[in-house]
């Protein structure tokens, strides 16, 4: 957050509509993403009520649990989801290339993409990982195949999504909220229904107006929590009729009227994202996604076991670091794609623009701990903005982002930046390779590029902050033997 | 505490419980709420007069399988439970005794139940009678000047030690974590239990671990923890205390004020709560029942807190919409307090225009 995205907001209330928060689409669409819309009982850990799952808006799958107490009922509903997901994900993460590299890899040509309607989607997908992982497909408790290999990919994409700019399994709230500034508070933004009234609502209607109606009580939610409303005047008495008679019919109409005004929403949103056009970053952090896909596929393929109950402290520290550095990365590269992103941070300082106003091209000095005599040329930016960096801050620039620069000096106009590479190897500055008089430039102290931080001790080398050297993972019987409710 | 029954009129007032005691904290700088807790309004009500939904029920589902699993851990004399306060509280094997204290001698009304449960405690904070865990007690709290009967799922007595509050609860511990804002929910509503029983037995015979009953991973398997609610109890002394000094508030309204909901018209019910100042934000909407009706009066007046905290810290100093706006238009009058932020909204709305067109 940051000064610019509240005044925006203040000035999208004052308009009654949303306003762009980006200009290009932080966020890779795939061609053919799945969409998928749970619904839990109120009072359970994981009991699905039922799902609207599919890749086509006209045609939604309706997958409900007519008895959502009773547990074959349950794993029968994840056998079904899985009947739905698994087919999309192996037809699509079996299609692999080979990337020549130093170490050549593999990444799959193409990545499944999961869409969900809010953060609480997300969790739910990993609640149904965790439960359905670990279990048996033979034996006492048997569930059908299927069980357990959907819980693995559920809870690798749901772990996926915790990484910043991840788009293989994304919650709408999150994509739209990233992409727009509405004129309610962030509390309000995380209905879907709210949020969209705000950035597409009907014919006639204002952004306020439109969030309004969100919060009739005949607008279902976004789930996966059910209103409490609709809990007891219908899906109650649906349930009383399939224990009575063994019909489904009357949950799976209650479930319909709940999940498709939701489901629509959802394409409807996917429509909107898809206007904007894909920015660089986007694509790239996207074959990130296939490398990670051809990873786990890889794992599955060749016998590995399911994820852990909980990391241990070296794959905690591990994850973390990948999590930070995933994320210092995101926020960079959003930056640099998009010069409105750009705008938040220079309105807090820690970038600036303007026009070079003098560039001093001679410039040599012998660097520290160098020996001889290089080029660093400064270039003098003259900028309105509140720059907060200070003297011998590394910066970048988005129009130059392989070329690293240090600033140099600094006034209450101006900012002076030493060039630090990338002017070829000559006794000069090769032509162009320093911005000239006249051109506007925008330097930041983000970096897109995956920052080098110290390594992490090899394994039998774990200090014994971390446990020391950890025990090989054995998996037990009791990992599946979990009594049910 | 008559001018608050005034306001309340005929209309009979609202019960509270744990769970509305432990609200009163949430946001403590609104007048309004102070004021309708104080004369014990039942905002529901309120709300339904003026046409607002309700939203504020729990789903059937949730209701029956709390009751299920409170059930299924007090089952048998509460074997469950004392399997595991003895892992817990180390309680030794011969000290279980089980004591219902809802029957009082035949005697169902609260005050009768309440001198039971005195007495029973007082016995077994003396070390006489044999009670391990005393169900269902019934105590007592003095909210505002009215008397507010609570009663805890359980409270465990260990020998030689304290009492300790059982808060049983049907969300799932799944490999050791739980939902933040459940366990935090939960935490709040067994702190105004400590605080009645500490206000029966004093204050250092109440242990402030309270034993959290949660079911296990995916299992109806109860498992217990202890959280610390020391933070919440002095919370919620703060609101206790606000609550008894109502008479500051009460001073600044209109003189004839009444919230007589059965003998007013909605309008007339509009016009009196919006007598008396609110302090809507957005975390509002998940504790007051009032809160759509604030929102809408916070819109229409502009409040910045309407859309939310961030955006009010950004802009400290401005309090509405239109001011933001108008200080953030280059060439308008600014006031000299305004001066910096002014400034400095008018370039991010440069930066804004420049970076969209």
């Amino acid at each position: 957050m940051s000064l610019l995205h509240s005044y925006v907001k203040v000035k999208a209330r004052e308009q009654g509509r949303a306003l762009p928060r980006a200009t290009v689409r932080h966020v890779h669409l795939a061609e053919a993403p799945m969409v998928f819309v749970p619904l839990r009982l109120a009072g359970e850990a994981a009991a699905p009520l039922g799902a609207m799952v599919g890749t086509d808006p006209a045609r939604p799958t309706l997958l409900v649990v007519p008895q959502p107490r009773n547990r074959d009922l349950r794993f029968q509903f994840l056998a079904d989801l899985g009947a739905v997901l698994l087919p999309y994900i192996d037809r699509i993460s079996r299609q692999v290339e080979t990337v020549e590299a130093r170490t050549p890899f593999e990444r799959c040509l193409d990545a499944p993409q999961i869409v969900v309607p809010s953060p609480g989607g997300v969790e739910f997908a990993a609640k149904l990982g965790r439960s359905s992982r670990f279990r048996r497909t033979t034996g006492p408790y048997a569930v059908d195949p299927a069980v357990p290999m959907l819980g693995r990919w559920l809870t690798f994409l749901a772990e996926q999504s915790e990484f910043a700019g991840s788009s293989l399994m994304v919650a709408m709230t999150d994509l739209l909220t990233a992409h727009w500034v509405t004129g309610q508070s962030a509390a309000e933004d995380a209905d879907l229904a709210a949020l969209l009234g705000w950035i597409d609502p009907p014919e006639g209607l204002t952004g306020p107006e439109a969030a309004a109606l969100a919060d009739d009580p005949l607008t279902p939610p976004a789930g996966p929590d059910t209103h409490p409303e609709f809990d007891r005047q219908e899906l109650q008495k649906a349930i009383e009729h399939y224990d009575a008679t063994g019909s489904a019919a009357q949950v799976e109409e209650a479930l319909h009227g709940q999940l498709r005004p939701t489901w629509d929403r959802v394409w409807q949103a996917i429509g909107l994202l898809s206007a904007l056009k894909e920015s660089p970053g986007a694509t790239a952090r996207w074959e990130r996604d296939r490398v990670h896909v051809a990873l786990h596929r890889a794992w599955i393929d060749g016998g590995g076991l399911p994820q852990g109950k909980r990391d241990s402290a070296v794959a905690a520290a591990k994850r973390l670091a990948r999590l930070e550095a995933a994320q210092q990365s995101f926020e960079a590269a959003r930056a640099f794609d998009d010069p409105l992103v750009m705008a938040e941070y220079r309105a807090d300082g820690v970038a600036f623009a303007g026009e070079v106003v003098a560039v001093d091209l001679t410039r040599r000095i012998v660097p520290p701990g160098g020996k001889r005599e290089v080029p660093r040329p400064l270039v003098t930016i003259e900028t309105s903005d509140p720059v907060r960096l200070a003297k011998g801050k590394k910066v970048r620039s988005p129009s130059r982002p392989r070329q690293s620069a240090t600033i140099a000096d600094l006034t209450e106009t101006t900012v002076t930046v030493q060039i630090d590479d990338g002017m070829g190897r000559g006794g000069q500055p090769a032509e162009g390779s320093v911005p000239a008089v006249g051109t506007v430039i925008c330097y930041t102290e983000l970096d897109p590029g995956e920052s080098r931080r110290a390594p992490l001790p090899p394994r039998e080398e774990t200090p014994w902050t971390h446990g020391g050297p950890p025990p090989e993972y054995v998996p037990t019987d009791d990992d599946a033997a979990e009594p049910w409710s | 505490m008559n001018r608050l029954d005034a306001i309340r009129g005929a209309t009979p007032g609202q019960d509270h419980n744990a769970r509305s005691i432990a609200a009163l904290a949430a946001n403590p700088a609104c007048d309004r709420r102070a004021i309708l807790d104080a004369a014990a309004i039942d905002k529901p009500r309120l709300m339904r007069r003026l046409r607002f939904d309700d939203r504020w029920g729990q789903s059937p589902f949730a209701i029956q399988r709390n009751q299920q699993f409170t059930d299924l851990v007090k089952a048998n004399g509460a074997a469950h439970l004392l399997r595991l306060l003895r892992t817990l509280l180390d309680l030794p094997i011969e000290e279980a005794g089980y004591v219902n204290l809802e029957d009082a001698g035949g005697n169902e009304g609260q005050v009768a139940r309440h001198g039971h449960t005195r007495r029973i405690i007082r016995q077994t904070a003396e070390g006489r009678g044999r009670a391990t865990i005393l169900d269902r007690p019934l105590l007592r709290l003095d909210v505002a000047g009215a008397q507010v009967y609570l009663e805890p799922d359980v409270i465990a007595f260990q020998l030689g030690g304290r009492f300790h509050i059982v808060a049983i609860k049907s969300f799932a511990i799944v490999d050791d974590q739980a939902d933040t804002p459940k366990v935090s929910a939960a935490a709040r509503e067994a702190a105004v239990y400590v605080h009645a029983l500490r206000a029966l037995v004093g204050r250092d015979l109440v242990s402030h671990d309270v034993i959290l009953v949660c079911p296990r991973d995916f299992t109806n398997e109860p498992t217990a923890t202890t959280v610390d609610v020391r933070h919440q109890l002095v919370t919620l002394a703060r609101q206790l205390s606000r609550l008894t000094r109502i008479e500051a508030i009460l001073d600044r309204l209109p003189e004839n004020l009444s919230l007589d909901l059965d003998a007013l018209s909605p309008a007339q019910i509009e016009a009196a709560v919006a007598a008396i100042p609110a302090r809507y934000a957005p975390q509002c909407l998940s504790a007051c029942e009032l809160s759509h009706l604030c929102r809408r009066e916070a819109h229409d007046l502009g409040h910045l807190d309407a859309l939310g905290r961030v955006v009010r810290d950004d802009l400290g100093g401005i309090e509405s919409v239109q001011t933001a706006l108008r200080v953030a238009t280059p060439g308008e009058p600014v006031a000299d307090d305004q001066a910096e932020i002014a400034e400095r909204l008018r370039h991010v709305a440069r930066l804004y225009d420049e970076a969209v067109a």
